[in-house]
């Protein structure tokens, strides 16, 4: 087990610097570069070597680069890449080339939003999924089952984006009502809570119902499989009531493999928050990769990949971690 | 010896005469109606796809026309004549119709006076020179825009004028072209990877996996998001490798306006595939080459290129067959959001994510035109619902333990069909 930890540990910051790497390397790739995308039409040598000083343009990409003539390893100490990985290893991520803003700064307006939503989502996902998944497992072949095991299948198969732009639309046309983001900007939990409920509902809604169509699946299966044990049927013939052996002795032994999938969906999440995000108007970080990488805003997109990349991983081992210590049986080879 | 006995009698009872063999499949049938519906979704999938530009009821990237008839000139207009005698007409001011391809407006003042001859209007004409006879017909080209839900339209039409059922239908043809494509390649990419990495393992397969493990290490959306940006790049150096080098059609084709642009983003979504199926297929490896036939062949001086073809690859062939079947809707959806957050194939293209993304279409939704996103939207989702359905009746039936139990259905793996969106 330690073993297994201190590997993934380890394996950590070389997937981190693969990711970086990664990244930096293919908005290199793009034809034409920040500097003619940001002066555009006004692009005379001079303003575009002056912009191309200013974001760093000019230095080398990497740190090492090979000189055919004679052939020779160049080590450069100022290349981009160097510069922008210290950059990040002090929390510094750049700054917009568009907007001339700090991205850390930035982002600290706009990860409590994001994770807000996602923490929400999983709130209402385990609400949704978990009482459906129990009921549909003790009460197999009834109505009940079949409806709940319909509703599985339907929520999987509507995209979130489709589900969404229906909620909208027929809140305005049936309700008059749209999420309350759209007249005001984005208002913070402590200062208005219930405006602040108001904007974050539907949009977590939207990617719970998907979320939670995957919970009432793997819930159902989880607790066909421990209704069967032994203890169970000791449980029932102790003349427990059936509340207590539902919820106290099965459904915590159905609950692990649940933890590990709702950790396995993260990057699901992460992913549903771009579309959400930019969906509903909400400016997390979601929305702020996607306006950046239609703007080609490259500073931006390729430190706020990372930092999405960077969630994704730790928020997998935290969940590998949790499944470990919630169930002692366990033991990583 | 018995239990051979009774395993041979029932390999035997397994293979029944044709006819009770259809019988069996209408009772597997009747007791999977949901996995029959869902067989349904994918099969009209499929034939609207294939044969799109034959069951289309008009060009979905045409701009429709109707043109109204609003009478006949009774007498012979000169020119800078702008007094028109008009029979069996009622026009009011600011009504604008065309006489032999001249544009006029109807004046509001003096009012239409109705004659014994016809109704005498006062028009403003844009070219004042030209001469029409008598007998000449007024009338008027509009666009057919918004229009509602009709028998002639039965899903209306959008605020280009266009056919919404058909853009829907040539919608399956380009979900399924994207789907095929990045299933084909991503699948096979992957199976090449995932045997080479699984076979060799050593340094070939730390890199290989080092590799898969960064990848992996991007939510689904925001990798897809990135390398199309990369990738799909105006002049970008995939683009032009595959505009000059390859046979593939620059302009045009199967009816499809942006051809290369979709099988660009079909690529991308390939690559993901491939990343997920080099995984899997290399873990299944890992077991297969601990096989004693595997030591045996190569006892026998069989070369490692051998080896794989004949002794791994057909062990996994399933393995990658069903991997590709689950993957394919994925495919789909993700085709259709990355089109929706408006990076995919570019607006305008009949495809449903595109549909969906049309800021015009959304906004004219809020003021009651629906149907523009609302079909679309629909068609994925059934789509979808349908591979879903059909993958959760043939998990049923080929678990045993639930067989005929009724107990089916959500059992397993928690959501096949769910992958990166």
């Amino acid at each position: 087990m330690r073993d297994y930890i201190l590997r993934r540990f380890l394996l950590l910051p070389f997937i981190m610097f693969g990711v970086a790497f990664m990244t930096f390397l293919a908005y290199r790739i793009i034809p034409g570069d920040a500097a003619i995308l940001h002066c555009q039409l006004e692009c005379t040598p001079d303003t575009l070597a002056a912009l191309r000083h200013e974001f760093g343009l000019d230095r080398p990409p990497l740190p090492l680069s090979v000189d055919t003539d004679p052939p020779f390893l160049e080590v450069h100490s100022d290349s981009q890449f160097g510069s922008w990985l210290s950059n990040v290893l002090r929390g510094d991520l750049g700054s917009s080339f568009s907007y001339r803003t700090s991205v850390t700064g930035e982002l600290g307006h706009r990860v409590p939003i994001t994770v807000e939503l996602l923490v929400l989502t999983v709130i209402l996902a385990l609400s949704i999924g978990l009482p459906i998944g129990v009921l549909s497992a003790i009460r197999p072949a009834t109505p009940a089952d079949w409806l709940s095991r319909f509703l599985s299948v339907l929520f999987l198969s509507v995209p979130s984006f489709y589900l969404g732009i229906l909620l909208i639309a027929f809140g305005v046309l049936w309700f008059n009502w749209a999420p309350p983001q759209f007249g005001t900007g984005y208002v913070p939990f402590y200062d208005n809570p219930w405006i602040n409920l108001q904007q974050f509902f539907f949009p977590a809604l939207v990617l719970a119902l998907g979320e939670s169509a995957v919970l009432m699946r793997l819930t159902r299966s989880a607790m066909l499989e421990v209704m069967r044990n032994d203890y169970i049927r000791t449980a029932w013939s102790k003349g427990l009531r059936e509340r207590a052996v539902v919820w106290r002795h099965a459904l915590k032994n159905a609950i692990i493999p649940i933890i590990t999938v709702i950790g396995l969906q993260i990057g699901g999440l992460l992913g549903g928050a771009v579309i959400v995000e930019s969906l509903y108007n909400l400016n997390g970080m979601g929305k702020y990769i996607l306006e950046a990488i239609i703007r080609r805003d490259i500073f931006v997109v390729q430190s706020v990949t990372l930092l999405f990349a960077v969630s994704y991983v730790v928020a997998n081992l935290f969940v590998d971690l949790t499944y470990a210590w919630l169930d002692p049986r366990i033991r990583y080879a | 010896m018995a239990r051979e006995v009774a395993l041979r009698l029932e390999i035997e009872e397994e293979r029944p005469e044709p006819r009770k063999r259809w019988k069996r499949l209408l009772s597997t049938a009747r007791k999977h109606p949901l996995g029959v519906f869902g067989m349904g979704c994918v099969s009209l999938l499929f034939f609207c796809g294939i044969f799109a530009d034959l069951i289309v009821p008009y060009d979905p990237e045409a701009t429709l026309r109707e043109t109204q008839t609003y009478g006949t000139l009774v007498n012979a207009i000169k020119p800078n004549e702008t007094r028109l005698t008009i029979a069996n007409a009622q026009l009011e001011g600011g009504t604008n119709f065309d006489i032999d391809g001249e544009r006029m407006t109807v004046l509001p003042l003096p009012a239409p006076k109705v004659s014994a001859t016809g109704t005498i209007i006062n028009v403003q004409r844009a070219s004042s020179q030209s001469a029409h006879e008598a007998g000449a017909t007024l009338e008027l080209d509009t666009a057919i825009a918004n229009t509602k839900p009709s028998w002639s339209h039965p899903f209306g039409t959008d605020h280009n004028a266009k056919d919404v059922l058909s853009r829907v239908i040539f919608g399956a043809r380009i979900s399924l072209l994207i789907g095929l494509t990045a299933i084909i390649t991503g699948v096979t990419a992957g199976a090449f990877f995932g045997v080479i990495s699984g076979y060799f393992g050593k340094i070939i397969d730390t890199i290989i996996q080092r590799c898969v493990d960064i990848l992996l290490a991007f939510p689904a959306v925001v990798l897809l998001l990135a390398i199309i940006t990369v990738v799909g790049d105006e002049d970008s150096s995939v683009r032009r490798f595959l505009a000059n080098n390859t046979p593939l059609p620059k302009g045009e084709f199967i009816g499809i306006p942006t051809f290369l642009d979709v099988f660009i983003v079909a690529l991308v979504i390939g690559l993901a595939v491939a990343v997920f199926t080099t995984r899997v297929v290399r873990g299944a490896v890992l077991s297969i080459k601990e096989n004693v036939y595997v030591d045996a062949a190569r006892a026998m001086g069989a070369s490692d290129a051998r080896i794989m073809m004949r002794h791994i690859f057909p062990n996994v062939a399933a393995l990658v067959v069903i991997l590709g079947s689950v993957l394919l809707p994925v495919a789909i959806l993700a085709e259709a959001a990355i089109s929706f957050l408006g990076v995919g194939v570019p607006l305008g293209t009949p495809s449903w994510g595109a549909d969906l993304s049309d800021e015009k279409s959304r906004q004219l939704m809020l003021e009651g035109y629906w149907w523009p996103v609302f079909f679309p939207g629909l068609a994925l989702s059934l789509v979808v619902l349908g591979f879903n359905m059909v993958g959760d009746a043939f998990r049923d039936l080929s678990d045993p333990r639930l067989r005929g139990s009724g107990l089916g259905g959500g059992g397993g793996g928690g959501g096949a069909g769910r992958g990166p969106i």
